[in-house]
């Protein structure tokens, strides 16, 4: 096929970055080398519009083993002992194709954590769907989370927790970010960087198939009405595969004879050969038809641009081929040696004895385009004052009921009773908490992860919202009693193309980067993903934080059930009444104006550590932090999983008792502590200068919000269960 | 107390039932599904999981392994089988104990908290255990037993079944059956009642920061059983 300018433009690159191609080759490429090219120059592959704005974040801190830059990043939990973990996006073929969308998902993140020699020990997600009105939400919904199940069920890797939104902004885009948690021996982690020549390039794991070709390129492009005809741009799953590969990497990791290993998830057979090469500063050799295919005739176009699943690139050292493969065949898995690497520092790859492509290798990394693209800077929003006379008009009873059955708020039980998350016996915080908790396997100590989004408030001022995320992250672990350690971070946003979506990317990694550097909670790796929009409406910015944090003897772990009668609970973090951009105000006011509540990093830090002391100490029966819906939604989250009551004291705060309840104040939390350690805890929150206060006492049954305003547990539970279960079942 | 844990490929709840047997004081030895040969056991365990993918039919792959000859054969001669999850699917397919798993009544995973209901103590599973409700954890995707009425009829009058789906008192009825199994069954037994077949997880249930430590109380009981 000939290649020419037209072409390279239907492979979605640029005029120019074709131009800029034949330059550097000074030649025409043939349309193998086109193909890779366009894999490696694809947004997905080489964040050519966030690159630029994702140095300025902190990546690099005491317990930071790995940053940006491997398969996933690598933090110290200290005996020796080490948890790999990243987040990464699959929107774009889950929308095209939910099940399989969702459940490649899944086996990438977790190929890419095993890949560095840890054996996954959590899954959790963050899933964005658009209004439960748009009638392809149900069923979008549904195949997610069918796909997220499928894959990480067959696994046997348990998914812990996540996160579920609903808002109209994704109708056209739906979001599904899966994240991976692996546990590994510090001296036992596995890098992409290959090292000495003539060293064999072994293939292993599935065939590889026609499928997914194009599939990076597809998901750095916006959606039109022809989306449908991408299907086969979507990658097809075996999580059976991937279970035995998993099994067989682990026992040929047990050994020294890997040099490099590198998954095959985007652009597959090109980019993992290429990075491995690259970070190597050497060249690659394959011989395209030593490539286990499960198609007969494919090209080396096809071959080299297959995303099929399940597949990994090994450098290994001489001599050790003969060992390697019987691990692979006793997993019946494909074992191929397929190159070997050179000092030519070119990838060159033959097929039929000719030699069909050559590119030097640093041509397409280091020379790869970066844009610095025009972008829009936000401004605060005005406060959008809410009359007294509204407010006063609202019964409290009214507004928990339809804030606990609202889609954001209501239980999510029905997602993940379809997820495995007990299987390898060490969770011991199940979703539905602040954070999930798994024990480290044999050992006293637990790891205990989150992940948040907050798309309100980064639609309505960006830096705010960016700091926001990683604060509550950090809240949701100090919740179960972790020390936060770092973050991982996927980033979904509007095209880069426009000024408006690139300036609130750059505004949100702005406020992502303050918050995690003042807290001492850096970002160790992450995804970007942009181009989520149809035709030329965007999705609302849509960062995605996943937070891991340490718990030293797991049998500290705090949960947010109310525990035991008469127990005092506290509120620890001012309350100022931050009403817009809460809940109350969107779904109860419909005012969707004003500032979202501004994020004070000094008292979220403060806070946080004096609450990670109580809980040291054993003041704090229960915790749990306060975000969307306020202090009365937290609180009924409490009552309902503990079978408890309360009954509430009259506030002395001077607001509005509407304000007081359901405003989104940030750096609070609610606790239970037995009435005897009052005096003790509020001398060591007074000592920090911890804002503090008594909301009141726990009973059997009901909570008592006022003389006039009384609620069952069975009430709540009610308003709080039902919502998802009939809306999947209507 | 010996036990052998068969891992089949896509077993993944072998290393929790290893944990589990060795916490309560079995010797417990992983045996590759490719072996001809069982070590000397005292107990075999099927596990849970998800052997070839579950694909064709859950278990029925796993179920014409190389050693499940070996299984079948120590089966036959009176030695002690459970299969758990997976492992009950496994075992439904070997013919070794009645009926079929079909896929949930509402064709979704369940994962969560059950209660069920020992019927009958006079086996070496369930022999002395002092309660007769357990909670249990299931997880599951094809846990909807299935039985003909004829087979049914002959199960009960054998005293087959091992576990029913109940509620925290012991009480079976449809509101407590996760996923639409005759009669409540969550577990049977052979004939001879040396082979035990239940969707339900005791080794998730072995620590009180865990889901419990109803499968605590089982497995003790197990190996003094077998003592």
């Amino acid at each position: 096929m000939l290649v020419n300018e037209k072409v390279a433009i239907e492979h979605g690159l640029k005029a120019e970055e074709y131009k800029k191609i034949c330059e550097l080759l000074k030649r025409t490429p043939n349309i193998t080398e086109l193909g890779i090219f366009s894999a490696m120059w694809n947004e997905h592959c080489s964040y050519k519009s966030s690159r630029l704005h994702l140095k300025k974040l902190p990546t690099s801190g005491k317990k930071v083993i790995q940053g940006p830059g491997e398969n996933a990043g690598v933090i110290d939990i200290e005996d020796g002992d080490a948890i790999v973990f990243k987040i990464e996006s699959h929107n774009h073929p889950s929308f095209i194709e939910p099940y399989q969308g969702a459940a490649t998902g899944v086996g990438g993140i977790m190929r890419d954590v095993f890949t560095m020699g840890a054996r996954p020990i959590a899954n959790l997600n963050s899933i964005h769907f658009g209004s439960p009105q748009n009638k392809k939400t149900k069923n979008l919904l549904r195949g997610v989370v069918h796909g997220i199940g499928g894959y990480g069920n067959c696994m046997g890797v348990p998914t812990i927790a996540g996160q579920t939104s609903f808002d109209s902004s994704y109708n056209g885009n739906i979001l599904v970010n899966a994240m991976t948690l692996g546990l590994v021996k510090k001296d036992k982690i596995f890098y992409s960087k290959a090292a000495g020549l003539d060293k064999p390039v072994i293939y292993v794991g599935s065939k590889t198939g026609r499928d997914g070709i194009h599939g990076a390129s597809m998901a750095s492009a916006s959606f039109d009405e022809k989306i449908e005809e991408k299907k086969p741009t979507v990658q097809v799953g075996d999580p059976f595969t991937e279970k035995l590969l998993l099994e067989a990497c682990l026992e040929l990791m047990a050994g020294d004879s890997i040099i490099a290993i590198q998954d095959m998830g985007a652009a597959g057979l090109t980019s993992s050969s290429i990075e491995m090469a690259s970070k190597g500063n050497l060249g690659i050799e394959i011989n395209l038809n030593k490539v286990p295919c499960r198609e007969t005739k494919m090209s080396p176009y096809e071959i080299m641009l297959s995303e099929s699943q399940e597949r990994m690139l090994i450098v290994l050292e001489n001599g050790k081929e003969e060992m390697a493969k019987k691990i692979f065949d006793k997993w019946n898995l494909d074992f191929a040696v397929i190159g070997k690497t050179t000092n030519t520092k070119n990838i060159e790859l033959f097929f039929d004895n000719e030699m069909v492509a050559n590119i030097p290798v640093n041509i397409l990394v280091e020379n790869s385009p970066m844009y610095d693209r025009k972008w829009k800077k936000s401004k605060l929003p005005k406060k959008n004052k809410i009359k007294k006379e509204i407010l006063n008009k609202l019964k409290i009873k009214d507004i928990l009921k339809k804030i606990l059955s609202s889609p954001n708020i209501c239980s999510k039980e029905w997602i993940w009773q379809q997820y495995d998350h007990t299987v390898m016996g060490d969770t011991i915080q199940k979703p539905g908490g602040d954070s999930g908790v798994v024990r480290v396997h044999g050992t006293n100590k637990a790891v205990a992860a989150s992940v948040d989004s907050s798309a309100v408030y980064c639609w309505a001022h960006p830096p705010t919202g960016g700091k926001q995320v990683v604060a509550e992250s950090w809240r949701n672990l100090i919740s179960v009693g972790a020390n936060p350690i770092a973050i991982t971070n996927c980033l979904n946003f509007g095209s880069p193309e426009n000024e408006e979506s690139m300036g609130e990317f750059v505004e949100c990694v702005e406020g992502i980067g303050e918050a995690s550097k003042y807290l001492n909670f850096p970002v160790v790796s992450g995804n970007v993903s942009f181009y989520n929009q149809t035709k030329e409406v965007g999705i609302k910015p849509t960062p995605s934080i996943g937070g891991v944090g340490l718990i030293k003897d797991y049998q500290k772990m705090v949960t947010m059930d109310f525990k035991k009668n008469d127990n005092l609970i506290l509120l620890i973090g001012k309350t100022e009444g931050h009403i817009n951009q809460s809940l109350f105000a969107r779904m109860i006011l419909d005012e969707k104006n004003g500032p979202p509540p501004e994020v004070n990093l000094f008292n979220e830090k403060n806070n946080g550590e004096s609450l990670l002391s109580l809980i040291d100490k054993g003041y704090i029966k229960s915790a749990h932090d306060i975000s969307l819906g306020g202090i009365l939604t937290a609180l009924s989250k409490m009552c309902i999983k503990g079978n408890k009551g309360i009954k509430l004291k009259k506030s002395k705060n001077l607001i509005s008792q509407i304000e007081y309840f359901f405003a989104e104040d940030q750096g609070r939390y609610i606790v239970e502590i037995e009435p005897k350690d009052l005096k003790e805890v509020s001398k060591i929150l007074d000592k920090n200068s911890v804002h503090h206060e008594e909301l009141g006492i726990i009973i059997d049954n009901q909570m008592i919000i006022d003389e006039k305003t009384i609620v069952t547990i069975d009430e709540l539970k009610s308003y709080n269960t039902s919502w998802l279960t009939n809306y999947m079942s209507s | 107390m010996k036990s052998s844990v068969i891992t089949f490929p896509g077993s993944n709840c072998d290393r929790d039932i290893d944990v589990a047997l060795n916490k309560f004081g079995f010797k417990n030895k992983m045996v590759w599904h490719d072996d001809n040969e069982l070590p000397k056991s005292d107990l075999v365990v099927l596990p849970g999981g998800f052997s070839y993918g579950d694909y064709l039919r859950c278990g029925s792959m796993a179920s014409k392994s190389k050693i499940m000859k070996s299984v079948i054969n120590f089966a036959k001669s009176g030695g002690l089988v459970m299969g758990i999850c997976n492992g009950f699917q496994i075992l439904v397919e070997t013919g070794l104990v009645p009926g079929v798993l079909l896929r949930n009544k509402y064709l979704e995973f369940i994962c969560k908290n059950v209660f069920v209901k020992v019927d009958n103590k006079e086996n070496p599973f369930f022999k002395n255990l002092d309660k007769d409700v357990f909670e249990f954890h299931i997880a599951h995707n094809e846990g909807n037993y299935f039985c003909t009425n004829d087979q049914l009829k002959e199960i009960e009058d054998n005293n087959q079944v091992a576990v029913y789906y109940c509620d925290n008192n012991g009480k079976t009825s449809e509101n407590f059956n996760p996923n639409g199994s005759t009669s409540n069954i969550a577990g049977v037994f052979n004939k001879e009642k040396n082979v035990l077949g239940m969707m339900p997880h005791p080794e998730r249930m072995i620590d009180q920061c865990l889901s419990g430590e109803d499968g605590s109380i089982f497995f003790k009981n197990l190996i003094n059983n077998i003592k």
